[in-house]
């Protein structure tokens, strides 16, 4: 019996009356890798800030472990703390040294001694290839190298599962790989994982389950990634497919 | 140039000066407790607070020193309230610059991405802790040359001082002025004891910026 970790039951996200995300449902069982796709401005942003609470909703529920995650609730910051987040843009603390930058949260929310939150932090960093990069600030750094660093930063907090928003987006294209590679291991280790992204071999190689999301909705779900990609069953997901296939383009 | 007359000044010149390093530094420090208050009560949008703050900012960058001087120093006996020149001085200038740095500081803290703030929440920082350790330290340094630029200006607004009997440099060199008539001298002396007290603020403050922003910007 597969256990369920992220649990989201209807939920409902609107700013005004421009309605984001419509009566959404997924559950994500512990270890498993779903990969978000879909067109840009979807939603697929504003759905993980939701389930990291950055966002309120206006309706259902988001629970992990079967505990509620609520953006005014006084737990706020114990469920944020399960629940890893790496952005697009990386967002590293700029006046602070990529160690800083690491070990920051856990000693001052997890109340951890610093020798022992620096000892981890060196350990994930050397994991990442980032180790001899431990004290430089972070415009010292290639895009690449902070995307890692900041994997790593959410790491450290021990999450019990992972969202990563298009997390390569902003990359030069052969910085995309090392990146995707950090990815990819941590899937191997068996990490939880909602993933967005619009690097779509990777997500056919990384994905247990492929959402295709538009308009605040799933339009075709699919347990078998490689099929998925070759045979999309929905018009739509075909036609978006078709938009990152040159070849047959050209063939056609 | 009498320079016999010059030299016999000097020590007055002294004197003054430090008066007005005094004042200026108490209204400077001053300023800078009002000024991070205040830009932190309309960044963090505190109902009311945030009215009286605005207020209180356009009364006072729209209303000269000399004014808000005279209404402290004049006005405030006829109602009972008497405070010594040189208290009136530091909270003049004080309440003056507090307005000029929260503005500042405000727009140090408008500079920084809310996405900083969001990241260090994600990772399940409180506001308050996300403000402390990630908003508040890069607003400040980013804000240096405009508070730099303030300090600057404060300490020269210094000379309305004696209109209100403060025997600051302004004071001093009037003063001089009408007793020996040694005009060129006493202006002379005026501008090189400003520029004594000027030009290390400003060097000093080069210094203070290129290490706060060493993180962001390197050398």
């Amino acid at each position: 019996m597969e256990q369920v970790l992220l649990e989201i039951n209807h939920i409902q996200k609107a700013y005004g009356t421009h309605v984001v995300i419509d009566d959404f449902s997924l559950a994500v069982n512990k270890g498993e890798v779903v990969v978000i796709i879909g067109p840009s401005g979807c939603g697929k942003s504003t759905l993980l800030r939701c389930i990291n609470a950055l966002e309120d909703i206006q309706g259902g529920e988001i629970l992990l472990n079967g505990e509620e995650v609520l953006k005014e609730a006084k737990n706020i910051s114990k469920m944020r703390q399960k629940i890893g987040m790496v952005f697009q843009s990386y967002d590293l603390f700029p006046h602070k040294t990529i160690l800083e930058n690491i070990v920051l949260a856990p000693i001052k929310v997890q109340k951890r001694t610093r020798p022992e939150a620096e000892k981890e932090a060196v350990e994930l960093l050397t994991k990442v290839g980032l180790a001899d990069r431990k004290d430089a600030y972070p415009r010292q750094l290639s895009g690449g190298q902070k995307q890692r660093a900041a994997i790593v930063r959410a790491l450290i907090m021990h999450p019990k599962i992972l969202l990563l928003d298009e997390i390569t987006a902003a990359l030069d294209p052969e910085m995309v790989r090392e990146v995707l590679e950090v990815v990819l291991s941590l899937a191997k280790a068996g990490s939880t994982m909602l993933i967005v992204t619009h690097e779509m071999a990777f997500a056919k190689a990384i994905a247990d389950r492929v959402l295709f999301f538009e308009h605040g909705k799933i339009v075709e779900e699919s347990s078998h990634p490689k099929e998925f990609f070759t045979h999309p069953v929905t018009e739509r997901a075909r036609a978006f497919l078709k938009t990152f296939d040159y070849e047959t383009e050209q063939n056609s | 140039m009498d320079w016999d007359a010059i030299i016999s000044y000097l020590p007055r010149y002294k004197d003054a000066l430090l008066l007005t390093v005094k004042i200026g530094w108490l209204g400077i420090l001053l300023a800078f407790i009002i000024g991070v208050l205040c830009a932190a009560v309309i960044h963090q949008k505190i109902p009311v607070l945030r009215q009286i703050t605005g207020f209180y900012i356009e009364l006072f960058r729209n209303t000269p020193l000399l004014v808000q001087l005279f209404f402290l120093y004049f006005a405030l006996p006829k109602v009972g309230v008497r405070v010594s020149p040189q208290f009136c001085g530091s909270l003049g200038l004080g309440l003056l610059g507090g307005a000029y740095m929260a503005e500042t500081f405000r727009s140090g803290l408008e500079n920084i991405a809310p996405i900083q703030s969001e990241s260090a929440q994600s990772l399940g920082m409180s506001k308050m802790q996300a403000f402390r350790y990630v908003i508040l330290p890069q607003a400040v340094s980013s804000s240096v040359p405009g508070l730099l630029a303030n300090v600057i200006f404060l300490l020269k607004e210094t000379s309305v001082f004696s209109t209100i009997s403060l025997m600051d440099l302004m004071f001093t060199a009037k003063d001089l002025i009408g007793m020996y008539a040694k005009t060129i001298e006493c202006l002379t002396l005026l501008v090189v004891f400003y520029l004594i007290m000027l030009l290390p603020v400003s060097i000093l403050g080069s210094l203070v910026e290129r290490r706060l922003r060493h993180a962001e910007f390197g050398n």
